[in-house]
């Protein structure tokens, strides 16, 4: 029955994957980075340096790494999607070892000309392993447990050891992206109960395994006014600074809060603070309202995709961005705990924009090659 | 095919419902933004103003003090202080050695500029040196380039320039303690000073002044970004009192001759105190800057207590000033007649107790004015066994005597005049007549503060006037000086009857300060010594001689009293002076009295008050004291 398809298999020329360059995606990618753009330009007081230009250029540059990554066919990305993972695993293991030899917190790998962050590399690596995984699994198959079991593993390993670096945010988030996955492929709601409860049940081994500070940042949030100046404080002043800027805000450049330093970070993983400060709770919502399209975007491009791997691969990196979006928006506002997640492309910092740009420059192949029919078979022909 | 087509609608299924997830919780993140940026947004809205604005009070400038004819007593002299922030300054030690060359800093002055280096953040300006001349702050300033992050910081310090001569009355202003601190929080503020005695702490509410604000944007570490707005605040308001300053200097260098000794001049029907002199004195400046530890030891330890106030704040056996009192109150009783005589032949029998007149041989025979004039001891003696101690107790606190005169200054003392319910009462036992003569004599129980014998003779003086004494000329634009004083109901011509007496005791022969009287033309004045003992002399030692004080320790020397008015026949000037273990009231005290007198009238003609005449013969009563209010400043410049 494969051979049908393999006969229909559309082979793209470089000038037809040209012409399928999704512009209403970069177009959107584009405009939330310039609301970044505009944001660090004014955490910076009217400056373009040190962050907004520097920001620009790494969007540019990921805009071309996207285009790359979204011009490489598909059954390329499915065939390289275990070395990936195989790869991020390595350097996760890496960072941990010569996080032993340095001194505390090591979540990068120094390059030289860049710092590789290995765990923002398994926020991709995962969804491409996952997708690989699932990509020929019948229903019947997903349904039985040992068949889970590898998959488990998969998400697992990773997110034993960026908790160890300690990484509580991408833990999570690779852990939700899993689950997200194995959630769409069609694991039985039960199951995820069984899981949950497990996890649940867990909690007190686990607290045991939190670092001091994660575990001050916890209690934190159950009763930030317990610690109004200490770890509290970033809360407490990103809470105040937000709800100072009303629904229309203070004025673009006229954040108080944010200008007098009140808000930390106001460059990083603050900075939907700032944004809803100046602008409001219309900025805040207008900026969600752009994320919520982008997300839905990669949905549709997902669902319009006739081989599974694609579409597994735009829901995963959706979802991803829809967990980089909440988290750190939840946090910003005190509905979560202070975990370290940016604000994608409106956060300054090179390795999440990165990240996100790659995952879209997969959705980008998704779409390009969303014709393309990859069998089971397939696959394991071709390893 | 069939397995895909399933697999797809499951997936198509469950991505819908994560998609539904997604919407559900990205409408938590709307609905938590409502939350805080519309319904709880006035309450993060107050946050961050608390956070941002940091109020600042201004102090306000403190009011002047100036004597009766505007000339200031207490001012605020510019204090210039050098500051340097360090983190503009940099290499704080090169800094303050460079510094060190204009300004001399002492080993623990940079022990504490390195102590608040330390505590303080880096913006934040620390005192180098306060009190900088203008020589030295000119020298900083021309070097300023040299020295960045120094710079001159003006502010306001309590300055008496009359120094000893006003601390009594002034007191002075000092830093804010622990216990004054009331939630005004002016009174926090660092370098405020408030009144710690005298006219600074009675009036300090008036000289305070109402404090500023300043509204500062500050960022998260407290750095002053730009001033949001001022509120300027108000000055605190001018005092001015009834003291000549000229006089008030005068006559405190006239007490400097003696030991310790205390003078006071009144007006006679204002009530307003022209001077008020109490040696020895201290230096104000010296509190305002911080006295060290020692000095205060010094002052607290001397016996001659210059911190004390002693015209309101020491209480003496008045003494003979005493006896006009009791002679006007024998004329009021009715008991004795104004022509009554008595046999002095140097002391009186009493039961089986014999009273000493102070002349060993006796006076002879004298009637009131005589006796007045002679101070004899004998005549006072027969008057109190005649009319009893409540009668001289009821004279004596209708002349103000035994109580407060209700000063406008903190820390008078009441005195005491006894009375057989006091004695009932306080030594729970019954009077005796021997009391009620030593009584007469002003001594025994009787005390009186300086203040109250001027008091007590103002009010003897301007016709039997209830005048109250008071410092307080004015508040600004205030109230006036009150002069309309309720009469005491005592009778005039008994009033005349000690005036004769007192004009006798300086003007005629053989008054007991005849000698002492104002020699020169056109200036007159009346009065009354007083001697008191300090020591009760045994009747051993009067056996074999009285000791004369020269022979005694000073501590046992008899106190010399005056109290003296001018002029003779309108008189306007009371003057009550003690000098502590001085010795006789006519020897000592009188002279001082009679200068401070004469000058304080050469004052008056100086300032071109119409002479007062003179012409009314000695002996001729003054039939009529000036009413109140009318005959109190004739053309008297600024008064």
């Amino acid at each position: 029955m494969s051979g049908d398809f393999l006969g229909h298999q559309p082979e793209l020329s470089l000038g037809e994957k040209l012409w399928q360059i999704n512009w209403k995606l970069i177009l959107l990618l584009t405009a939330i980075a310039s609301v970044g753009w505009a944001m660090l330009y004014s955490a910076a007081n009217g400056n373009v340096d040190p962050w907004a230009s520097r920001q620009a250029v790494r969007f540019g540059a990921g805009i071309c790494v996207m285009v790359v990554v979204g011009l490489i066919d598909l059954r390329i990305w499915l065939r390289l999607s275990y070395p990936i993972y195989g790869v991020a695993l390595v350097l996760l293991i890496a960072v941990e070892i010569v996080g032993e030899i340095g001194m505390g917190a090591q979540r990068w790998i120094d390059l030289g000309i860049i710092q590789i962050q290995p765990s923002e590399i398994m926020k991709i690596a995962i969804v491409l392993a996952l997708a690989r995984y699932f990509h020929g699994a019948s229903l019947e198959e997903v349904g039985r447990p040992t068949f889970l079991i590898v998959p488990l593993l998969m998400v697992l390993a990773p997110v034993g050891l960026v908790m160890k670096q300690p990484d509580l945010g991408t833990a999570l988030m690779v852990m939700m992206v899993g689950g997200a996955i194995f959630f769409l492929v069609g694991v039985r709601l039960w199951k995820f109960a069984i899981v949950l409860a497990g996890g649940a049940a867990s909690i007190p081994v686990a607290w045991q395994f939190l670092h001091d500070y994660q575990k001050n940042r916890v209690l934190i949030f159950l009763n930030p006014e317990n610690d109004p100046l200490g770890a509290g404080y970033h809360i407490t002043q990103s809470k105040i600074a937000l709800g100072s800027g009303g629904v229309a805000g203070k004025g673009y450049m006229m954040g108080s809060q944010s200008h007098l330093n009140f808000l930390p970070e106001k460059q990083t993983d603050f900075i939907f603070t700032m944004l809803a400060e100046e602008l409001g709770m219309i900025g805040g919502t207008g900026l969600l309202l752009l994320y919520s399209l982008l997300i839905a975007y990669g949905v549709i491009i997902a669902l319009r995709c006739r081989n599974q791997f694609g579409r597994l691969v735009g829901l995963g990196v959706s979802t991803n961005l829809f967990l980089y979006v909440f988290i750190n928006i939840a946090m910003v506002m005190g509905l979560i705990p202070v975990v370290g997640i940016p604000l994608p492309l409106i956060s300054y910092g090179g390795t999440a924009m990165l990240t996100v740009l790659f995952g879209f420059g997969l959705v980008m192949s998704v779409y390009i090659h969303r014709d393309v029919r990859i069998t089971r078979r397939t696959v394991a022909g071709e390893l | 095919m069939e397995r895909d087509t399933d697999r797809y609608r499951s997936l198509t299924r469950r991505a819908l419902m994560l998609g539904g997830m997604q919407v559900g919780l990205l409408s938590t993140l709307v609905a938590r933004m409502y939350y805080l940026q519309v319904l709880e947004s006035d309450r993060y809205t107050v946050l961050a103003d608390e956070n941002r604005i940091n109020m600042r009070l201004l102090a306000p400038s403190r009011g002047q003090v100036l004597d009766r004819f505007g000339v200031p007593l207490a001012v605020n002299q510019q204090n210039f202080r050098v500051v340097m922030v360090q983190e503009q300054a940099r290499k704080i030690d090169r800094m303050l050695t460079l510094i060190s060359e204009i300004v001399p800093l002492t080993e623990a002055d940079w022990r504490r500029i390195t102590r608040e280096i330390q505590r303080k953040r880096a913006f934040v300006p620390v005192t180098v040196k306060e009190n900088l001349t203008w020589d030295q702050v000119t020298m900083i300033e021309v070097n300023a380039p040299d020295l960045p992050g120094v710079s001159i910081e003006v502010g306001e310090l309590r300055s008496y320039p009359y120094e000893a001569a006003t601390a009594h009355f002034l007191g002075y202003v000092g830093a804010v303690s622990e216990s004054e601190l009331n939630g005004d929080p002016v009174l926090a503020l660092p370098g405020f000073r408030i009144g710690k005695s005298g006219m600074e702490k009675f009036h300090d509410a008036s000289l305070r002044g109402v404090a500023g604000t300043s509204q500062l944007e500050v960022n998260a570490v407290g750095r002053v970004i730009r001033e949001l707005s001022r509120q300027e605040g108000q000055p605190g308001r001018d005092i001015t009192l009834t003291i000549d300053i000229g006089l008030q200097q005068y006559a405190q260098d006239r007490l400097k001759e003696e030991k310790s000794a205390a003078a006071v001049v009144m007006d006679v029907h204002t009530g307003g105190i022209y001077s008020m002199a109490s040696n020895p004195s201290y230096d104000p400046n010296l509190f305002t800057t911080g006295i060290n530890a020692e000095a205060w030891e010094d002052l607290l330890s001397d016996p001659t207590t210059p911190l004390t106030n002693k015209v309101v704040g020491g209480q003496y056996a008045p003494g003979s000033t005493f006896k006009m009192l009791v002679a006007l109150a024998a004329l009021d009783s009715g008991i004795v007649g104004p022509r009554h005589t008595v046999f002095c032949p140097g002391h009186m029998d009493l039961g089986d107790h014999r009273f000493h007149c102070w002349k060993k041989g006796g006076h002879g025979t004298l009637d009131l004015v005589g006796a007045l004039k002679h101070s004899c001891d004998t005549f006072f003696y027969d008057l109190a066994r005649r009319i009893g101690i409540d009668r001289i107790h009821d004279m004596a606190k209708r002349f103000g005597m035994g109580q407060r005169t209700q000063l406008d200054l903190p820390s008078e003392r009441p005195g005491l005049i006894p009375s057989r319910d006091w004695k009932q009462a306080n030594l729970g036992k019954s009077w005796t007549q021997g009391e009620s003569l030593i009584a007469a004599i002003g001594q025994g129980y009787v005390l009186a503060t300086p203040l109250q014998l001027a008091v007590m003779l103002s009010r003897l003086v301007n016709g039997g006037f209830a005048v109250k004494p008071h410092l307080t000329k004015q508040i600004e634009r205030g109230p006036a000086e009150q002069t309309a004083w309720p009469s005491l109901g005592v009778n005039k011509t008994h009033l005349d009857m000690v005036l004769q007496g007192m004009n006798a005791v300086m003007n005629q022969p053989g008054g007991t300060a005849y000698k002492m009287r104002i020699s020169e033309a056109g200036y007159e004045m009346g009065g009354k010594t007083g001697t008191s003992q300090v020591r009760r002399i045994t009747m051993a030692e009067r056996s074999t001689g009285v000791l004369k004080n020269e022979q005694l320790p000073w501590r046992q020397r008899d106190h010399a009293l005056f109290v003296g008015f001018a002029p003779l026949h309108a008189p306007r000037y009371a003057c009550a002076v003690i000098v502590e273990h001085g010795g006789g009231g006519s020897a000592v005290a009188a002279p001082i009295a009679r200068d401070i007198l004469l000058e304080v009238q050469r004052r008056d003609s100086a300032r071109g008050a119409p002479q007062l005449s003179s012409a009314v013969p000695a002996a001729e009563p003054a039939r009529t004291a000036p009413p109140p209010g009318l005959g109190d400043k004739p053309g008297r410049i600024g008064g």
